[in-house]
């Protein structure tokens, strides 16, 4: 009996230390939110700071799930701020209408057929870029630099320092529509003066919560079952309830505000798609093995150069459709629009817990490192802390970051 | 004369491996000492400890160099005092020119400013001392090897050498530029410079050689004094390999079916010297229930021949046919050789076979992804029972499957490539040295794996530094010299000095 109970003392021990990132993580992102609620009195937590927060991240968000299997896969994209200005100027550009001077025709085209094509513009961009890295062999760092400076440029002078817009509703409304809810149909309508709470909003906050702690119980169970390494219970039941609290609170804030934005919506079914990819599919788990170690993948039959140009198709894709979401939320395209943002990606992701030699992330950890990144900059927006503090800020917490993931790697 | 250089039982351990075991080396001032061994013997090791890399502190025993007791803590501790190690990889930086290379970390510099001239000068004047016509400023890349072996012992010249110590330096050379070196030894004898020579040419050696210790598993057999005894090939392969054989390999009764795979005229050039030919034309065969053994030394192209057949991971201008059941197979990339039932189990599975960062069950199904997917989505739970399954079959000891490979053993790890390739379901597995760097256990552990490959019908093909064990597992041995098989024997007639002799027979020495 006390040979079994040290077993599991020593199994959940082993536990802790293999997952204390994560935890330590999730602990750091809740601490700060508290931070800055309290020293914003309170604003940060407000509905309408909630939202704008999702808003101003979920592109980052977006952008970092494909940088994930970039850095991952042991390359980089520093391209994809510029990419971002790119494919949103060539939106917008088609939306609002041009003029062909060659042809003498003027081209126009509904917002519902530029998205499409906006999106294969991106990958077409990404696979442009991945040619040159996964078959020449240029290393990532150039290539993506090139193409920065080349899509930087090309927005530039397709939009010659115009802001093009604005955009039709149904366009804007990824950026900044709300899911209709029930009083869209006249249900649950709030009395007169009283402020709309949008309960299908809450609903789904609330089913999302149960679903979730549904999943994850039945997984710890099974493994359990099968005496596979689980976390220990107390762990378990507190980290889920963490979560659970956290959905909730969120749909709780944003249903009293103005219902689930649009764009939570993308942004809630890529995460689960790319958890899905990177943890249940063959081709993320190569993607893990090609960047851990290349020549052994390699050996092991696997793509490795296919696979490297996949991601960069991939991520060429998610920026485009980062670009479009920018455009939208602005109502138009700007030669700016995206500057920068490859640092806040990148960031968010070794924030996150990717290796930067390759092998080593996780969605969720990438996740989490965009809203660090995003309660800081909201946070400190609202106490009027200046821009060039922010950075200052940030970047410390990113080397802190990483310092401490390194640290903890050489104590082993 | 006296002794230049003292080395009193000196050992070494390596996690799991006893390299070194109480070695004694005595070389006189101003004599060639030549040191032979088996791959593995020890003598690297012995040179290392020696030369500082393993510093003092990290062996057990003591080093006496002119008389005085030395505590080497690095290698520039024990180049200032001028003992000079040239290793078999050369440590010149290609793109830089000879007087760079010779002066790198000891430029001629006053404040940091380097005197070219001054250097050029005496590069000239060193290139002269050891045969060398070539202008100082000429770049590294642009020389051939010997040459480049050259300009390493005149680097080490400007060091003021007193003890030069070169770790196989004819080893990739021609006869021509072989006998120039040698030659050039012995010049330096008559100027008072001690060499220490490890080579496997005892050829060579008999020229001109003054004492030859020989080293057997870490330990020293004896010293012979050439002037003293006339030196015979047969009785230094005798000391190098002369150990019994006990029962460390598992009985096996070999059922030996059809041919299962073969390969012909296989042709292969060295992936960056285009026209530089490694493997000259090699057949080779292997039935079912059969394991074949490829013997060779270093160098041989035992290695760069097995990995240019698994998909051309090796060389380029890849020529040859391979067959499987008598019928032509396509093997020019890995994914067609692994589909047409062949697996490669690198010697090197830290950074050729294992994925460190991850758990032991990804690397066990990296191999066979769609063994345990269906249209891409991986089935957790079967995953986990293949990979529990060859945790057990193989003996794996971890904490469980979810450890991470770079925690475990050398010989476990070895067991997580092995079952990689098992999982792979492959028909012919080619062992890349499966048991370097393991202990005796789990090589024997290894070794029954290999026998049950046989018994269920597979075709394995071993190569191995270590001749016994060769003779110990398989049923027939190909032995393999300079890109080219040049012996093949049944394993039941084959002895170790049968295969030293195979070898040695190439340099033109009859044993």
């Amino acid at each position: 009996m006390s040979a079994i109970t040290s077993d599991q003392a020593a199994a959940s021990a082993s536990f802790w230390k293999n997952n204390l990132r994560d935890y330590g993580l999730l602990v750091s992102l809740l601490l700060i939110m508290a931070f800055f609620e309290i020293v914003t009195g309170g604003v940060l937590f407000r509905g309408v700071n909630v939202t704008n927060l999702i808003l101003q991240n979920s592109y980052i968000v977006i952008m970092a799930l494909g940088m994930l299997l970039v850095i991952v896969g042991g390359n980089i994209d520093l391209s994809v701020g510029s990419i971002v200005g790119f494919v949103g100027g060539v939106a917008a550009m088609f939306m609002v209408g041009f003029h062909l001077p060659g042809l003498e025709i003027d081209v126009k085209l509904p917002w519902q057929l530029v998205i499409p094509i906006a999106l294969a513009l991106g990958g077409l961009i990404g696979a442009g870029q991945g040619y040159f890295i996964a078959y020449s062999k240029i290393p990532a760092f150039i290539v993506t630099l090139a193409g920065m400076l080349i899509f930087r440029g090309l927005t530039g002078n397709m939009l010659q320092g115009q802001f093009v817009g604005p955009f039709a509703r149904g366009f804007q409304s990824i950026s900044a529509g709300f899911i209709p809810d029930f009083s869209d149909f006249g249900l649950f309508k709030a009395a007169e003066g009283d402020d709309q709470f949008f309960w299908l909003s809450m609903l789904i906050g609330v089913i999302g919560a149960v679903v979730m702690i549904w999943t994850s119980a039945r997984a710890w169970r099974r493994d359990n079952a099968q005496s596979m390494e689980t976390e220990p219970f107390p762990l378990f039941v507190g980290k889920n309830a963490i979560f659970a609290l956290i959905i909730l609170g969120f749909s709780y804030l944003l249903a009293s505000n103005k219902g689930l934005p649009n764009v939570l919506v993308i942004m809630g079914v890529l995460v689960l798609i790319y958890t899905f990819v990177t943890t249940r599919m063959t081709i993320g788990r190569r993607v893990y093995a090609m960047g851990g170690n290349k020549l052994a993948a390699q050996l092991s039959g696997v793509r490795t150069e296919r696979l490297t140009f996949l991601t960069f198709v991939n991520m060429g894709a998610l920026a485009g459709l980062a670009g479009l979401i920018v455009a939208a939320r602005l109502n138009s395209a700007t030669p700016s629009a995206g500057n920068s943002f490859e640092l806040d990606v990148i960031a968010a992701c070794f924030i996150g817990g990717v290796s930067a030699s390759g092998g080593v992330g996780k969605v969720m950890g990438v996740v989490i490192g965009a809203f660090f990144m995003g309660v800081m900059n909201n946070g400190m927006s609202i106490l009027g802390i200046g821009i060039f503090w922010q950075q200052v800020v940030k970047g410390l917490v990113l080397l802190a970051a990483v310092y401490v993931d390194v640290y903890q790697k050489s104590k082993g | 004369m006296n002794a230049i250089l003292e080395m009193r039982s000196i050992s070494k351990s390596f996690p799991g491996v006893k390299a070194l075991k109480d070695v004694n080396l005595v070389v006189k001032e101003g004599e060639i000492h030549a040191i032979c061994g088996e791959n593995g013997a020890g003598k690297s090791t012995l040179m290392k400890v020696l030369s500082g890399l393993h510093p003092h502190g990290t062996y057990e025993g003591q080093i006496l160099y002119q008389g005085e007791e030395r505590r080497f803590q690095r290698i520039a501790d024990s180049e200032h005092v001028g003992i000079i190690i040239i290793h078999q990889e050369l440590a010149l930086v290609p793109l830089l020119s000879i007087a760079e290379n010779i002066f790198l970390g000891n430029e001629t510099a006053k404040f940091g400013v380097i005197d070219w001239g001054e250097a050029f000068n005496r590069t000239r004047d060193l290139l002269a001392k050891v045969g060398l016509k070539e202008t100082p400023n000429t770049l590294i890349t642009n020389l051939g090897i010997g040459k480049q072996q050259l300009v390493e012992i005149a680097k080490s010249l400007a060091k003021k050498v007193k003890l030069l110590i070169l770790d196989e330096p004819t080893a990739s050379l021609n006869e021509t530029d072989s006998d120039a070196l040698l030659k050039l030894l012995v010049e330096f004898k008559s100027q008072g410079i001690t060499s220490i020579i490890i080579s496997h040419k005892l050829n060579e050696l008999a020229k001109v050689a003054d004492s030859i210790t020989v080293l057997r598993d870490g330990a020293t057999v004896e010293t012979i004094d050439c002037h003293v005894e006339k030196i015979s090939e047969g009785r230094i392969i005798k000391s190098m390999v002369g150990r019994e054989m006990s029962d460390r390999y598992p009985p096996r009764i070999p059922k030996i079916g059809e041919r299962l795979f073969e390969i012909r005229n296989w042709r292969v050039e060295h992936p960056q010297h285009a026209g530089r030919v490694v493997i000259k034309g090699v057949d080779l065969n292997v039935n079912r229930g059969e394991v074949v053994g490829i013997a060779g030394l270093m160098g041989a192209g035992r290695t760069e021949l097995a990995m240019s057949v698994f998909g051309r991971s090796y060389g380029r201008n890849v020529q040859g046919e391979a067959f499987m059941n008598g019928k032509p197979i396509d093997v020019s990339t890995i994914q067609k050789a692994v589909a047409n039932g062949i697996a490669y189990v690198t010697e090197d599975r830290k950074s050729l076979g294992l994925v460190l960062s991850e758990d032991i069950k990804s690397n066990v199904t990296l191999a066979n992804l769609p063994g345990i997917a269906w249209r891409g989505v991986i089935d957790n739970h079967r995953e986990q029972q293949i990979a529990k399954q060859y945790r057990e079959l193989l003996k794996i000891r971890s904490s469980g499957i979810f450890q991470r490979t770079i925690d475990l053993s050398g010989g476990n790890q070895q067991k997580v490539v092995l079952s990689k390739w098992l999982f792979a379901q492959p028909q012919v597995l080619i062992l890349d040295e499966p048991t370097r760097g393991i202990d005796v256990g789990a090589k024997y552990e290894i070794y029954g794996i290999v026998n049950d490959l046989a018994a269920a019908g597979k075709a394995v093909i071993v190569i191995s530094s270590e001749m016994p064990e060769l003779l110990g597992i398989c049923d027939r041995i190909y032995v393999m010299n300079e890109g080219k098989f040049v012996d093949e024997m049944p394993a039941k007639d084959a002895t170790q000095e049968k295969i030293m002799a195979s070898i040695m027979r190439q340099y033109g020495v009859a044993a």
